[in-house]
């Protein structure tokens, strides 16, 4: 029989009964579930969700962090042949309308109460959201909406009716055939409304399986989950992957206790966006530069020992006999000790995916004997399309194709895949659909880039936002946006950039400080300041960014194709950029035309030549309550360099 | 908030007086606080709100009165009888351990739960680790509701005052008490610590079934959340009602902005 996630719990279940399959810190405790009662636990939530009227075909949304309960929701619904769909859980209630009209969902399993007001309020424009189940009862006992239940009744009730039906969950999930949809998952979309991605069981295991043997994964790993389960890579790693390898994926206790969390597991298998990795990396430094000194002393040359060698000894290359013995020294001292607070003791694969990582935070981790590694992939390709090897990662590439992919590179461009894990289609969009999928199989990824010698993917820039300046000194010079927006953001000053020039006649740019960092650097120096926005204005803090612009503007110039795109003016904005503002798309990419419309004075303050400008701005607070910010921005000008050919 | 469910009166101060040498900080004080509601005390400073809690609570014992506890009267209790007769409470100026842990903290609250002696806890063995432990599970619950998962190994003092206001309130939720008396509970705070503070406190309110008695400066606070308050000034009862009557009375608006003369 085809596998589908189904039977591939019940195939654990019953090959491997008492092994752990998730656990979940609860009361400062980790508890574990083994998957003879993960099965046990699907088996009645699915006659629970049957006796309710779930139906083959319908969708069900489960919105919530990383909760062993949500998972067996998922499970319990493809055992039905239904199909769930994850939503993000800190998206505001108005996001959650499109994908539930979209959808047609009348049936919601959510976390707690925060999530339980949220459908309500959904329920003013879906009020065919029929039932509403909560796993977490706190706070919601005095609710009386029509519809409303704990999950623990969904449990028992489902319990009940599987003793008057016997046969009836084995044969529901018997039906299921490996083609059939499995999941939905709304992509963040940096333009207009989401689109729900179809894939079936058959898409999401084979990438899975592929990944697996790629890594060489077994049922002895162990994983923490603890980015959102609405995000494809979580959903891969954390599911998928769980499902088809049977290893022990491990639910922190909440939020705020991931890093303590992390510590305890010691994950083998990690999986992480740069960003995490970065305000790992900013935690890591700001506690050593309020260590003393000596340690401070041996921490710094025991890491540039590990920049200067680390790297090589993770890729196989010669390292002298003297570096090795120092190298061995240092990571009993320093980088086992931090691998450790790092909760990195155990890794054995972590990957980076869904943005460009800095290359030194990349060497950092690689430094200390971690392997890190870059993988592309998309919602629309289930994750796996190009992995980086063990012996051959590097920052500016994505990796090889794995087994089963094709990529050709378009003319214009853009890259363009061929795959078993490729979308069944966008739901209820044929036209965005005939868009990206041509009829003999091949995937528009939207993406720019190409092969390079090794053999490696290299991503520079979604291809639609790949530009050209008109006009000025550096008339039809290329400008890929992200590529500038990216190498900006490699600072740890800067947290987020945007940055302008298509069609115009010059590049310019958006900075958002880093806070931590910019606060940081302005205690040392005893400045002093009130709030972000004060700080993002201060003089120093502008020639502080301005550097770095000018170090960005410096390696530019060293590049063929995009010398003439270096910033020649920016400005640092008043307020962070907040995906509650809609400025940010939920996995924190810029949505540039967006922000190049909301703040069209300051776009155009950039290009007038003005060099200061006032902007009052919305804000949107987490429970809904609008403010307003205001400021007069000051505008900068940065040194542009001539661009220097490549060294033959 | 309207329909909140509070029964019978649970607590009784009747008349109570109470001098230190000459100064009179209560005079003649009387008010009851029904089952399961929430009943703020109010007034300016100085005007004997945490003396009236002191009283309750057995720290002072006043020279006329009486209080009545689900019916039984007395007058001359210590703090311990008290505590055990179910009536745990918070301190405006934070009594906590600041050296040791936030868990170790609460686990204090269950002092007058534990039944072995501190011989056989200093040697943590049979009975005295299947006390731990049992505790232990109560304590995790209160860590939980209160979501301070993050700091349960941190010493106290180097967390913010508004955490250290809820370890406080969690050391005093650990005694399982039927009444809480909540001494200036949101002092210090800002706007987003006091909704939280707020919505703990209806928490409370709610899902442990304990009667609260609340003293707090903020009046928007006391409206927001109070189903009746009594008016204290210089140790006089002035106001005694709902937010809403308290609000219009002539003596209160008095009190608490002065008239012109």
């Amino acid at each position: 029989m085809s596998p589908t996630f189904p039977r591939l719990l019940l195939d654990h279940a019953a090959r491997r009964p008492s092994a752990p399959a998730l656990r979940e810190k609860d009361f400062g405790i980790w508890q574990t579930l083994t998957w003879s009662e993960l099965a046990a636990l699907v088996r009645a939530m699915a006659c629970g969700l049957a006796e309710a009227g779930l139906q083959r075909g319908q969708h069900l949304v489960v919105i919530g962090e990383n909760r062993p309960r949500l998972y067996a929701a998922m499970l319990a619904t493809q055992a039905l042949g239904a199909i769930p769909v994850p939503l993000y859980q800190d998206a505001a209630a108005t996001e959650f309308v499109f994908p539930i009209g979209n959808a047609e969902v009348a049936f919601a399993i959510v976390e707690d109460q925060e999530q339980v007001d949220k459908m309500i309020e959904v329920r003013a424009t879906c009020p065919q959201v029929a039932h509403i189940w909560y796993d977490d009862p706190r706070g919601l006992r005095n609710y009386s909406e029509p519809g409303l239940a704990p999950l623990d009744a969904l449990v028992a009730a489902g319990r009940a009716w599987d003793e008057k039906h016997p046969g009836f969950f084995e044969a529901e999930v018997a039906k299921a055939k490996a083609s059939d949809v499995a999941a939905l998952f709304f992509t963040s979309g940096t333009t207009g409304n989401p689109k729900g991605v179809v894939h079936t069981h058959e898409t999401l295991i084979d990438r899975a399986a592929a990944g697996a043997r790629f890594d060489k994964l077994t049922a002895d790993d162990e994983v923490l989950a603890y980015l959102p389960p609405a995000w494809i890579g979580q959903n891969i790693f954390s599911y998928a992957q769980w499902l088809v390898c049977g290893y022990i994926v491990n639910c922190p206790e909440s939020a705020g206790t991931v890093t303590i969390d992390l510590k305890e597991i010691g994950p083998t298998y990690y999986f992480a966006p740069p960003s995490v990795f970065e305000n790992l990396l900013t935690s890591v430094m700001i506690r050593m530069e309020d260590a003393g000194r000596p340690k401070r002393w041996l921490f710094d040359r025991a890491m540039a020992l590990a920049r200067r060698v680390g790297p090589a000894l993770m890729d196989g290359k010669p390292v002298g006999a003297l570096d090795r013995f120092r190298y061995a020294l240092g990571k009993v001292l320093i980088y086992a000790p931090l691998r450790n607070t790092l909760g990195f003791s155990r890794v054995r694969v972590a990957y980076t995916a869904g943005e460009a990582i800095g290359p030194d935070l990349f060497t950092f981790y690689r430094s200390l004997g971690i392997n890190l590694k870059q993988l592309y992939g998309s919602t629309e390709t289930a994750v796996f399309v190009c992995l980086q090897p063990d012996n051959e990662a590097r920052a500016d590439t994505v990796g090889v194709p794995i087994e089963g992919v094709e990529i050709k590179v378009a003319d214009s461009g853009e890259i363009l895949i061929r795959s078993p894990g490729l979308l069944k289609e966008y739901y209820k969009n044929p036209a965005a659909t005939a868009e990206v999928l041509s009829a003999d199989g091949w995937y528009r990824t939207g993406d720019a880039g190409f092969m390079d010698a090794a053999g490696h993917l290299k991503i520079i820039d979604r291809a639609k936002d790949v530009g050209r300046l008109a006009g000025g000194a550096n008339d039809g010079a290329l400008f890929a946006p992200k590529y500038v927006e990216n190498k900006l953001k490699f600072f740890p000053y800067i947290k987020q950039a945007v940055a302008f020039g298509d069609r115009r006649e010059k590049v310019c740019a958006f900075i958002n400080i880093d806070l931590q960092a910019v606060g940081n650097w302005a205690e040392k120096r005893n400045l002093p300041y009130g709030g972000y926005t004060d700080l993002s204005q201060k003089k120093e803090v502008c020639e502080l960014i301005r550097d770095c612009v000018q170090k960005v503007n410096a390696d530019l110039a060293t590049d063929d194709k995009l010398a003439g795109g270096q910033i020649s003016r920016f400005l640092i904005l008043h307020k962070e950029l907040d995906a509650d503002d809609g400025e940010l798309t939920r996995t924190a990419k810029v949505r540039r035309g967006f922000i190049g419309e909301r703040y069209d004075v300051l776009v155009d303050a950039l290009y007038s030549g003005k060099s200061e400008q006032f902007v009052e701005t919305a804000v949107r607070f987490e429970d809904g309550r609008v403010g307003k910010v205001a400021a007069t921005l000051k505008i900068v000008d940065a040194e542009t360099f001539k661009p220097v050919g490549r060294a033959a | 908030m309207t329909a909140r469910r509070s029964g019978e009166v649970v607590l009784e101060v009747q008349n109570i007086s109470l001098r230190f040498g000459g100064v009179k900080a209560l005079s003649d004080i009387t008010f009851d606080v029904r089952e399961h509601e929430i009943r703020a005390i109010i007034g300016p400073n100085g005007a004997g709100k945490s003396s009236m809690l002191n009283c309750i609570n057995g720290v002072y014992q006043p020279q006329e009165g009486s209080i009545s506890l689900r019916g039984k009267t007395f007058r001359h209790m210590n703090s311990r009888q008290v505590a055990e007769m179910g009536v745990a409470r918070t301190f405006q100026n934070l009594a906590l351990f600041k050296g040791m842990s936030v868990l170790d903290n609460i686990m204090t609250g269950r002092n007058l739960k534990m039944t072995t002696n501190i011989f056989q806890q200093a040697i943590r063995w049979g009975a005295a680790e299947r006390e731990e432990t049992a505790q232990r599970i109560v304590v995790e619950r209160i860590i939980d509701f209160l979501e301070i998962q993050p700091y349960r190994k941190t010493p106290v003092g180097q967390l913010p005052y508004g955490l250290q206001k809820r370890v406080d309130l969690g050391r005093a939720l650990a005694m399982e008490p039927t009444v809480l008396l909540l001494d200036e509970p949101m002092a210090g705070m800002n706007v987003e610590e006091k909704q939280d503070m707020s919505r703990f406190i209806l928490d409370v309110n709610d899902e442990f079934g304990c009667t609260i008695v609340l003293i707090e400066h903020d009046m928007s606070v006391v409206m927001d959340i109070s189903d009746r308050v009594v008016v204290l000034d210089y140790g006089k009862k002035i106001g005694d009602g709902s937010p809403e009557e308290v609000r219009n009375n002539p003596e209160v608006i008095k009190a608490y902005l002065g008239t012109a003369h």
